[in-house]
């Protein structure tokens, strides 16, 4: 398929969405307000790419997403996916995309995971070769033999997952998204799910787009992340990136000798913790962690030495706050608070 | 040039059609497969389903015990309107009855799921546990109309069967156009709050009793009773050999087909403006 540019396979190009909120003010009159979810986002995806696409709840995460699916219908700003304007044509669209909603089941409830294939196999007019090949894959892959015959409600949250991954890739989507695909899942199924979508785009070039609140999934398998809150992107590169935009500290944990106070005169670094002999020294993620501790060994008797990366958790949280002053203008209350789901 | 254009967007129309029947076909199928998996429950339902619409039919043989005539109509002549409307109704129930929950599927989020899949919407929802034992209204009415139909003593010419079998037939695409109505409404009243209020508010009457006894089968009785009116009781007379009490015009009797048409070109429009919000706005 040559329909596509390989390096904006996703192109999004300020994207916005608004949405009227009614909302009663009185005993019959009503105001109507606009929200705009998703303010003016722009960014491409390489084919192949894998993804991370992080932001609190209501950053606009699950609209951009639906929009990107052809759910949704964009306020403005352009969009292509595969070639594909999503909205347009939504039929052509979902041929060539996978969806996995981790929150609900693309699956049908009461029938056994077989049949549910066998009708998406249907629905999608996969060649039966095909479609015995790919399911074959997947059961192997993603351990799910002797479940192909249990009735979905009955498949625990982990087995559900796996059916539910299954039942996306059966058509050989050239993009997958996947909202929230590890969310309750417990750490086996985790590790499980986490081995097969690194290996499903190491091998197929799938190009997936993750979207969690689990930032252990972005860090395992995403070498790029997309951050957006209020509806606008807040940072787009290299994981490792994010560190230095966030602001993210190194610690070194230093063990003394001896108890002693706060370790002070180091240049670059601050004592933000004490336990006994053991104290906790924060520095910048971007400054080189060897000055310092040669400044340390020379000063303070020190008997070990660790050193802690920055946690990923703390460094978008930073993000997210940082943020908070300068929101997007809304009504009232939670800035850029937009109906969910 | 114009020609070839619309040609080919015919074709798409066409095509899609078609390809919504089809998909419609073998989800129907697949539900109808695996609920043959539970043969006792599944004729324990069926049978359930005759009992409980066989009882409205009791209810009117009974008020015959006591007179001979309703509204002038003799016994076997109500059960002919009773099953030639309850066999259309029962028709549309089975094949399009799901489209009913919309509503539901807004609020619970699987609409953008059916989003997500490429084949029409309404197939997925109208087709969606798809369920045989909905055949038991049809088979009981079926039963009904077949015995008004013995004591009926009715001259059967081409022309008298022609219009049984088109005002049933009809008579099910319109109440099929109301179940997708009904469904397509719901993209804009999710909860059917503003509904509800109408009902609280509507009468003091309706507060007397639990709002489960009327809510439903008022608004069914008249969505349904309207497009009734005409298309079962005029054929119906006709086919009856009786004069129509409000002296419409003669061809009223033949309107069915048109009517049809009318409402599928009403529903699906209306269907179709239904989604295109649903995709402007989400839930």
């Amino acid at each position: 398929m040559s329909d596509a540019d390989d390096d904006a396979f996703i192109a999004v190009t300020d994207l916005t969405k608004t949405f009227r909120v009614r909302r009663r003010s009185g005993l019959l009159r009503r105001t109507t307000s606009e929200v705009r979810a998703v303010d003016g986002i722009s960014f491409t995806l390489r084919r192949g790419e894998m993804t991370g696409f992080i932001g609190p709840n209501g950053a606009g995460k699950s609209t951009t997403v639906k929009m990107l699916t052809g759910i949704l219908t964009p306020s403005g700003g352009r969009l292509r996916v595969a070639g594909v304007d999503p909205w347009k044509e939504r039929t052509r669209l979902v041929r060539r995309i996978g969806v996995v909603f981790g929150q609900r089941t693309t699956l049908w409830w009461d029938l056994p995971l077989r049949d549910s294939f066998g009708l998406v196999r249907r629905m999608y007019r996969i060649p039966r070769d095909r479609f015995e090949e790919n399911l074959a894959r997947c059961v192997e892959l993603l351990e799910l033999d002797g479940l192909l015959d249990v009735p979905v409600r009955q498949l625990s949250l982990g087995q559900r997952m796996r059916g539910d991954i299954t039942a996306a890739l059966l058509h050989d989507p050239d993009v997958l998204y996947l909202d929230e695909p590890t969310i309750g899942l417990d750490v086996i199924s985790k590790a499980r799910v986490r081995r097969f979508l690194a290996r499903l785009n190491a091998e197929r070039g799938t190009t997936v787009l993750l979207t969690t609140h689990d930032l252990s999934d972005i860090e395992q398998l995403c070498e790029r992340v997309v951050v957006i809150d209020h509806g606008r992107l807040m940072y787009d590169g290299a994981l490792s990136g994010l560190h230095e935009v966030g602001q993210g500290e190194r610690t070194l944990v230093v063990d003394l000798e001896r108890e002693l106070p706060p370790v002070e005169g180091i240049t670059g670094a601050r004592t933000v913790r004490t336990e006994g002999p053991r104290q906790w020294l924060a520095f910048p993620a971007s400054a080189s962690a060897a000055p310092l501790v040669s400044q340390l060994v020379a000063a303070y008797p020190v008997v070990d030495l660790s050193l802690r990366e920055p946690d990923i958790e703390d460094v978008i949280a930073r993000m997210y706050e940082g943020s908070e002053g300068r929101s997007p203008s809304t009504d009232s209350g939670r800035p850029g608070v937009q109906p969910q789901r | 040039m114009a020609e070839t254009l619309s040609g080919a967007c015919a074709r798409a129309v066409l095509g899609r059609a078609v390809w919504g029947l089809r998909a419609y076909g073998f989800i129907a199928a697949m539900w109808i497969r695996s609920s043959w998996a539970y043969r006792a429950s599944f004729a324990i339902m069926l049978a359930a389903n005759f009992a409980s619409t066989a009882l409205d039919f009791a209810a009117i043989t009974l008020m015959f015990a006591q007179v001979d005539a309703l509204g002038g109509f003799t016994l076997p002549e109500v059960a002919f309107l009773y099953g030639t409307s309850c066999v259309a109704f029962g028709l549309a129930d089975l094949l399009l009855g799901t489209a009913e929950r919309v509503g539901r599927r807004v609020r619970d989020g699987t609409m953008d799921i059916l989003l997500t899949r490429p084949v029409p919407v309404l197939s997925q929802v109208a087709a969606d546990r798809f369920a045989l034992n909905r055949l038991g209204r049809i088979l009981q009415a079926g039963l009904v109309l077949g015995w008004s139909l013995t004591r009926l003593e009715l001259d059967w010419t081409a022309g008298r069967m022609a219009l049984l079998v088109s005002m049933v037939l009809c008579g099910a695409v319109i109440f099929g156009c109301v179940f997708v109505l009904g469904g397509a409404f719901q993209f804009w009243a999710q909860d059917a709050s503003e509904v509800q209020n109408a009902f609280t508010y509507g009468g003091i009457t309706l507060l007397q009793y639990p709002p489960t006894v009327f809510g439903k089968e008022l608004v069914r009785g008249v969505t349904f009773v309207v497009p009734l009116a005409f298309v079962n009781w005029l054929p119906a007379l006709r086919v009856l050999g009786r004069d129509d009490p409000l002296g419409l015009p003669g061809w009223m009797d033949f309107a069915a087909p048109a009517v049809a048409l009318l409402c599928c070109a009403g529903a699906g429009a209306l269907w179709r403006a239904g989604l295109r919000a649903y995709r402007s706005t989400g839930n």
